[in-house]
């Protein structure tokens, strides 16, 4: 496979640490993320997946772990020049397209913000092309720049967020739930989208959701978390034809497809933590159980995995 | 079967500085008993409005019933007083709404928020109700509810909330839920959970049940028969087997297309061009034509009537019409006619 381009080492993330609240909402994950590949990460709400997104790009500083863009820590002290070097390359898109975009600026300003902050732009006419190309690259057009955020539908917001994520030119791009608060006609315009950007830019993603079928489609591989774990980790349609860890295979049991024959027939598998009845002390940490197929899981299910995978054969 | 609810062709239209928004253009469909009724198209098609229209939640310095019925228990509700709907709502009809997190009110114990449509629709005492409240939390399946009936919305979760939510619409037995994206806010594995919970419940009470999504695996999941709507009117009705393998408008066909499908690798999403109609001044034909490559001239000029398909089935399209040249549906379509019992793709049994 390419090369790395973000490692996450055992990343945790508590808050109110110390006190009687502690949440432990990440708590030691692992992953790498290739360069050109898009990861999907899914989970329920409160699992940390978008805690995990969050501290990667240092919106809150890691409690322990490290986080790796391009070997480098992302995490710790930062003069200024190296700060804006590294945000320059990492950018996040986020969920809400109604509250992510200041109200008050115009579309122009907004998309502009980073193009100013990181003086990519020689003057003022080029600024004004720059704003107006990266809206073509979004599907919009140079009329709309003049405009505020509440003259916009969802979808256009949320590709306004998109052009505003790309205007300085970025690697990586975290997208945190882009298209949950979409109407499903927009957000396969939206997903589209990201495909083509992808192909054009050579652009990596994280891409967070709880729409499993959006994520196996625009996904490369996906990591499914649970209670700030990470419990599979697999090629995406190997996870989807072999989940091995028993919450994994109870969130796709909880899928409802559009298809009434299947629904009629479909049976949903709970998930109850207590089925692993791990002795205390036991190793449980992320084995792989066939090529790039990664679970959380105990020397003992380790072992019965493989029996499994070997009858299967 | 026995009709519950008839809504003959309502028109209702907002009042803004913009002018006189036509939010819904000529609804039509009746509910049966016990069943339930999906209604399902994108934001501004129009579903909130009608059901909100039938519970009369609607502002009414701004918003007006241009023409129709609703008809329930043989009174119109668009007619009545403000006193005879507080009569019916809560009792009668009830509805859940999508956000859990706002539709409880904060700063009351949710026990109290259970028994408040219970002592305002029927004649007993305050212990009394509590009981029923308690047995409802049960039903609903919230655990230890003697000790959960003092606590405040802040102490549950998303799911637990909208089952307390589920708990108040249904604590008169109403004959009509109207559920407005109420799984929207919810994790796939709690939306489950709250979906089985709402067919048991139905199999229980036997209440006509109203679905508003945007999900059409939900919609397969939980719909006896599906309505779809476009730009204020509905395009295309008919059962779920119907709609789902047997779709007839092309805006069907879209929103069929655009869902990713589990075991197919797609090179491309199909996505539906373009936006919504803008009901400002809704286009003078079919809404949709603007946006589908299946249109004619002469959907730029008639709105189409309804053609019927079967004698559940009835879509709005002009390429149903005798005259029309016969198209092919997108592939994915194609796909799901071919399980079809006399969609003309039909290929002998699905399974």
């Amino acid at each position: 496979m390419a090369e790395k381009l973000v490692e996450i080492k055992n990343l945790k993330q508590h808050f109110n640490v110390g006190k009687a609240n502690e949440v432990k909402a990440v708590d030691g994950i692992s992953f790498d993320i290739y360069k050109g590949e898009t990861l999907g990460l899914v989970g329920e709400s409160g699992c940390g997946k978008s805690t995990t997104g969050r501290s990667i790009i240092r919106l809150y500083d890691a409690t322990d772990g490290q986080v790796l863009y391009e070997g480098e820590s992302v995490h710790g002290k930062k003069n200024k020049k190296d700060l804006k070097k590294f945000n320059r390359k990492m950018q996040m898109i986020f969920q809400d397209p109604y509250a992510s975009l200041n109200q008050r600026m115009k579309v122009m300003d907004i998309i502009a913000e980073g193009i100013d902050i990181h003086g990519l732009a020689k003057d003022a006419n080029d600024r004004k092309k720059m704003v107006y190309d990266l809206l073509e690259t979004v599907g919009l057009n140079k009329e709309h720049a003049n405009r505020y955020p509440h003259e916009f539908s969802g979808g256009q917001r949320q590709r306004l967020g998109i052009a505003r994520a790309l205007a300085v030119d970025p690697d990586f791009i975290i997208a945190d739930e882009p298209i949950s608060a979409l109407d499903v006609s927009i957000q396969a315009q939206v997903v589209n989208l990201l495909k083509e950007l992808q192909e054009e830019k050579g652009l990596t993603y994280l891409f967070i959701a709880h729409d499993l079928s959006m994520v196996k489609y625009i996904s490369d591989r996906i990591g499914v978390m649970y209670f700030g774990k990470l419990v599979e980790l697999a090629p995406a349609d190997e996870l989807y034809e072999n989940p091995m860890h028993p919450y994994t295979q109870s969130l796709l049991s909880a899928i409802p497809l559009p298809d009434p024959n299947y629904e009629r027939n479909r049976t949903r598998k709970a998930y109850d933590p207590a089925v692993h009845n791990y002795v205390d002390g036991e190793d449980v940490k992320m084995r792989e159980v066939s090529p790039n197929h990664f679970v959380d899981c105990s020397e003992k299910e380790f072992a019965e995995i493989q029996e499994h995978l070997a009858a299967k054969k | 079967m026995e009709k519950i609810l008839q809504v003959k062709d309502l028109e209702l239209s907002f009042h803004t500085f913009g002018g006189e928004v036509k939010a819904i253009r000529g609804v039509n469909f009746d509910l049966y008993k016990g069943e339930t009724l999906a209604i399902v198209g994108e934001s501004g098609s129009g579903k909130s409005v009608t059901t909100k229209s039938i519970m009369r939640l609607l502002p009414e310095a701004t918003s007006e019933f241009k023409n129709g019925e609703i008809l329930f228990g043989g009174r119109d509700l668009t007619k009545l007083s403000d006193k005879e709907m507080q009569k019916i709502r809560g009792k009668d009809i009830s509805m859940i709404f999508q956000d859990p997190m706002t539709s409880l009110n904060p700063t009351m114990p949710i026990g109290r928020q259970i028994t408040e449509p219970i002592l305002k629709h029927q004649k007993i005492s305050k212990d009394e109700a509590k009981k029923v409240a308690i047995d409802l939390l049960r039903l609903v399946g919230m655990p230890k509810p003697e000790l959960r009936m003092k606590q405040y919305p802040h102490q549950f979760s998303g799911g637990q909330r909208q089952r307390i939510v589920i708990a108040i619409a249904l604590a008169c037995n109403p004959q009509i839920l109207i559920a407005d994206e109420p799984t929207t806010a919810l994790d796939v594995t709690i939306q489950a959970q709250i979906l089985e919970l709402m067919k048991d419940l139905q199999k229980k009470i036997d209440t006509s049940i109203i679905f508003i999504t945007h999900d059409l695996g939900v919609v397969a999941n939980v719909a006896d028969r599906v309505a779809v709507m476009y730009g204020g009117k509905i395009v295309e009705i008919g059962t779920v087997d119907e709609i789902f393998y047997n779709p007839q408008h092309p805006y069907t066909w879209g929103l069929l297309s655009s869902m990713p499908s589990m075991d197919a690798e797609d090179a491309k999403l199909y996505a539906i061009p373009g936006t919504p109609p803008d009901l400002l001044d809704p286009p003078k034909g079919d809404a949709f034509a603007l946006r589908s490559e299946y249109a004619m001239k002469i959907d730029m000029e008639q709105p189409p009537p309804f053609f019927k398909v079967s004698d559940t089935h009835m879509a709005a399209t002009w390429l149903l019409h005798p005259e029309a040249p016969a198209v092919e549906p997108p592939e994915m379509v194609i796909e799901r006619m071919k399980k079809f019992p006399g969609s003309r793709y039909y290929e002998g049994s699905a399974n």
